[in-house]
C-alpha cells in the first residue's frame, strides 16, 4: 500500500520522531548524570502520535500539551538549542531557565506551554481556540494530554466548553496505558477514552499511536473538522512508552512485565516507519540515513550550546511576576 | 456629573472597554439576563459573540478565560460569588499566575477575574467567605478590593487593560452606594492608596467596605476630639505600603479593617510590613479587626457578631490610644 502523503511530509516526519527520539536519549543520559535536575518525563515510543498530530497543523495553529513535554514542542518545530538550555536551566533556555524540563513553550511556533498540572491544560487550549474564533484567524487549537488526564474535572470541562461553542480545537489523548503505574482499565470502565466524546456531542476517533501516517490522517481530518468550523474532535492514540513515568524512577515496579515492554518495542514507532520506508513511502534507507546523521549533529549542536550557556544571574527570579 | 452606584460603575467600566476594544469580551454564568446588573445592555451593544453565557464549570471558565487571553484576547469572566473561585483555584493558580513567570515572559495573560462577597445575610459557611487574601499569597495576581463607585470604574477599567490577571472583589455590602463619576473617562492606577481623610492620632487602614465602616468610625472619634487618618489602599497586590507607612509615621498608630478572615489576612500582612518597617514610629501596638477564625454561620444570631463594625472600630482605635 502507498503513500498519498506527500514526500516532504514524509521525510519530515521522521526527521521529527528522530528529534524526538534523540533529544530525549541526551537528555536522559545528562539527567542519569546529574547535569539535568528536577523532573524529566521522556516519551520515547510516543514519538508517532507526537509528530503525526503536529504535522497535521498549520505553523501558526496552536499547540498546549503537559509534563510529558519535549516531543510537542520538537514536533511543532520549535529549535533545539534552546529547549535543551532550558533543561539545563541556562539563560539562553527558551524559558530563560524558569520552566525547565515539564513547561517548556516556544510562542513563535505556537506551542503555548507544557503544564504540569495534569489535564490543566485542557482549557487553556480550549481557551486558545475560542481566541481563534473570535479573531476570525482561522487556527486550530491542539492539545495533547495522557489517559489518566481524561479523568480530572478540567478535561470534562474543557471538552465541553470546545463542543458547546464549536471551537476549532483537536483533543489528542495519548493513552499510554497509565497513569504513572495505574492501569487505565482500572480508572475507566469505557473501552476507549474516545468513547467520552459521544458525552460531548463531538466526534472519537481511535487511531493506532504507533503509525504516523494513522495518527497524521486522523488528526488531519478533525483538524480540517475544526477549521471549516464543525467543532472539536476527541482523538485518542493508543500508545506506549518504554521508559518508565519519569527519568531514574528504575524498574523496581511491578505494574508491567518485560514481556510487555519487549512487545511493544516491537511496534517502536521509529523502526514501523523504517520498515514501510521503501515499499510505501519510496523512500531509501540512506536517504533516511543521512536524516539520522544530520538530527544527530543537531542535539549533539543543541547539547554544545546548552552546556556554553551561562545560568541566569540571581535577580532573574525576580522578574516576569508580573507583565509590564 | 451622573450620580451612580457601585454595580452600575462596574457595568459601565466593561461598557466602555468593550466599545473601545474588540478584543474585550464578558463570560460567565447568567450574564446574558444580568442578575446583578452589571451587564445591562452588553448583548444588545455587542452581541452574543462577545457576551456569552457559560456552563456551571468554575475551573473550565478560568482556562478558557486564560487560553483566550494567551492568543490576544481580553476576557473578563464573572464567577457570581467569591466562593465559586474555590473550583477553580487549580486554573488562576497554575495558570493564570504563573504562565508568564514560567514560560519566561512569553505568555500574557490579561483577564478579569471578577466576584462578589455577599456576607451578612444568612448564606452560610459555603457563600459568605470574603478570600482575598488567600489570592495575595500567590504571586502574579492583582488584586482589586474598592470600597465605593468612583474607584470601582477607574480601577475596573485599569483592570481591562492591564496585561496581567486581576481578581475584582466586589462587595456587596456597597453595591447599591453612590458615587458621582465624570462624563469624561479616567482611570485610576493600581498601587496608589487614596487617602480618605486626614487625621493625626490614629491610622485606619480600611478595605473594600471596611472603608466607609472605617469613617463612620471616624466621624464618631471626631465627636470625641480623636483624629483618624482612613487609608483605603483600593488594590491589595500591587499594596501601596509607602503610603500606609507614611501615615503610620505621622499617627504612631494602626489599625487595620479587614472583612477577611484573621489568620494570614490582608491584615495581618499589613501590620507585618508597619511592623517591620515602621515599628520606631509606633506609640502603641497595632490592632487588626477582622472576622474571627471560624467559619460564617446561618443563623443571623450567630452571623451578626462576627464581622467588623464601626464600634469594633472605635473600640480599636481607642485602645491604640490607651
Amino acid at each position: 500500500m502507498g503513500s498519498t502523503i506527500q514526500r516532504e511530509i514524509l521525510i519530515e516526519m521522521y526527521r521529527r520522531m528522530q528529534r524526538i527520539r534523540l533529544f530525549e536519549n541526551a537528555a536522559e543520559e545528562m539527567h542519569r548524570k546529574g547535569e539535568i535536575q528536577g523532573s524529566l518525563h521522556t516519551s520515547q515510543g510516543q514519538e508517532a502520535e507526537i509528530v503525526g498530530a503536529c504535522a497535521a497543523l498549520r505553523a501558526d495553529d496552536y499547540m498546549v500539551g503537559n509534563h510529558r513535554s519535549h516531543g510537542h514542542p520538537i514536533a511543532k518545530g520549535a529549535k533545539l538549542p534552546a529547549l535543551m538550555a532550558e533543561l539545563l536551566g541556562r539563560s539562553t533556555g527558551v524559558c530563560g531557565g524558569k520552566g525547565g524540563s515539564m513547561h517548556l513553550a516556544d510562542f513563535s511556533v505556537g506551542s503555548l506551554g507544557e503544564t504540569s498540572i495534569v489535564g490543566s491544560g485542557i482549557p487553556v487550549a480550549a481557551g486558545a481556540a475560542l481566541g481563534a474564533k473570535m479573531q476570525k484567524s482561522g487556527r486550530v487549537s491542539l492539545c495533547f494530554f495522557g489517559d489518566g488526564a481524561s479523568n480530572e474535572g478540567a478535561f470534562h470541562e474543557g471538552l465541553n466548553f470546545a463542543a458547546i461553542w464549536k471551537l476549532p480545537a483537536v483533543f489528542l489523548c495519548e493513552n499510554n496505558r497509565f497513569a504513572v503505574t495505574t492501569p487505565a482499565a482500572q480508572t475507566a470502565l469505557v473501552a476507549n477514552i474516545a468513547d467520552r466524546a459521544a458525552a460531548y456531542g463531538m466526534p472519537g476517533v481511535v487511531v493506532d499511536g504507533q503509525d504516523v501516517i494513522a495518527v497524521y490522517e486522523a488528526v488531519a481530518e478533525a483538524v480540517q473538522f475544526a477549521r471549516s468550523g464543525g467543532g472539536p474532535t476527541l482523538v485518542e492514540a493508543k500508545t506506549y512508552r518504554f521508559c518508565e513515568h519519569a527519568a531514574n524512577m528504575g524498574r523496581a515496579f511491578s505494574y508491567r512485565t518485560d514481556a510487555e515492554i519487549d512487545h511493544w518495542r516491537l511496534r517502536d514507532p521509529i523502526e514501523l516507519f523504517r520498515g514501510r520506508a521503501i515499499k510505501d513511502f519510496e523512500l531509501s534507507l540512506e536517504e533516511l540515513a543521512l536524516i539520522d546523521e544530520a538530527v544527530n549533529s543537531e542535539v549533539s549542536a543543541a547539547v554544545a550550546f546548552a552546556r556554553a550557556s551561562g545560568y541566569p544571574v540571581p535577580s532573574a527570579a525576580f522578574t516576569d511576576i508580573f507583565a509590564p | 456629573m451622573a450620580v451612580k452606584t457601585y454595580l452600575q460603575a462596574i457595568r459601565d467600566a466593561q461598557y466602555e472597554e468593550m466599545a473601545r476594544d474588540e478584543t474585550v469580551f464578558l463570560m460567565g454564568e447568567d450574564t446574558r439576563c444580568n442578575i446583578f446588573g452589571t451587564s445591562t445592555g452588553l448583548i444588545e451593544a455587542f452581541g452574543d459573540d462577545r457576551v456569552r453565557d457559560t456552563p456551571i464549570s468554575e475551573a473550565g471558565m478560568a482556562g478558557v478565560a486564560a487560553g483566550a487571553a494567551m492568543v490576544g484576547m481580553r476576557p473578563i469572566v464573572d464567577f457570581g460569588m467569591s466562593t465559586f473561585l474555590f473550583p477553580a483555584v487549580d486554573q488562576i493558580f497554575s495558570i493564570a499566575a504563573k504562565s508568564h513567570y514560567l514560560y519566561g515572559g512569553q505568555a500574557r495573560v490579561p483577564v478579569v477575574l471578577r466576584s462578589n462577597m455577599i456576607y451578612g445575610v444568612g448564606n452560610a459557611a459555603q457563600h459568605s467567605d470574603r478570600p482575598y487574601s488567600m489570592f495575595m499569597t500567590m504571586p502574579g495576581l492583582k488584586i482589586m478590593i474598592p470600597s465605593n463607585a468612583y474607584d470601582m470604574k477607574g480601577l475596573m477599567k485599569t483592570a481591562i487593560r492591564d496585561d496581567n490577571p486581576v481578581l475584582s472583589f466586589e462587595d456587596a455590602l456597597i453595591w447599591s452606594s453612590k458615587s458621582a463619576i465624570p462624563e469624561e473617562e479616567y482611570l485610576i492606577p493600581f498601587g496608589v492608596a487614596a487617602v480618605k481623610r486626614e487625621g493625626v492620632d490614629c491610622t485606619v487602614v480600611g478595605i473594600g467596605a471596611m472603608v466607609p465602616i472605617a469613617i463612620s468610625a471616624a466621624d464618631a472619634l471626631a465627636k470625641d476630639g480623636i483624629s483618624v487618618e482612613v487609608i483605603d489602599p483600593r488594590t491589595v497586590v500591587p499594596l501601596d505600603s509607602d503610603s500606609i507607612l507614611k501615615s503610620v509615621a505621622k499617627c504612631g498608630r494602626l489599625v487595620v479593617v479587614d472583612v477577611g478572615h484573621e489568620c494570614c489576612g490582608a491584615a495581618a500582612e499589613i501590620a507585618a510590613i508597619v511592623a517591620e518597617h515602621g515599628f520606631w514610629s509606633l506609640r502603641a501596638p497595632i490592632v487588626r479587626v477582622t472576622t474571627p477564625q471560624t467559619h460564617i454561620p446561618f443563623s443571623s444570631a450567630l452571623e451578626k457578631g462576627l464581622y467588623p463594625t464601626v464600634d469594633r472600630v472605635v473600640a480599636a482605635v481607642r485602645r491604640t490610644l490607651g
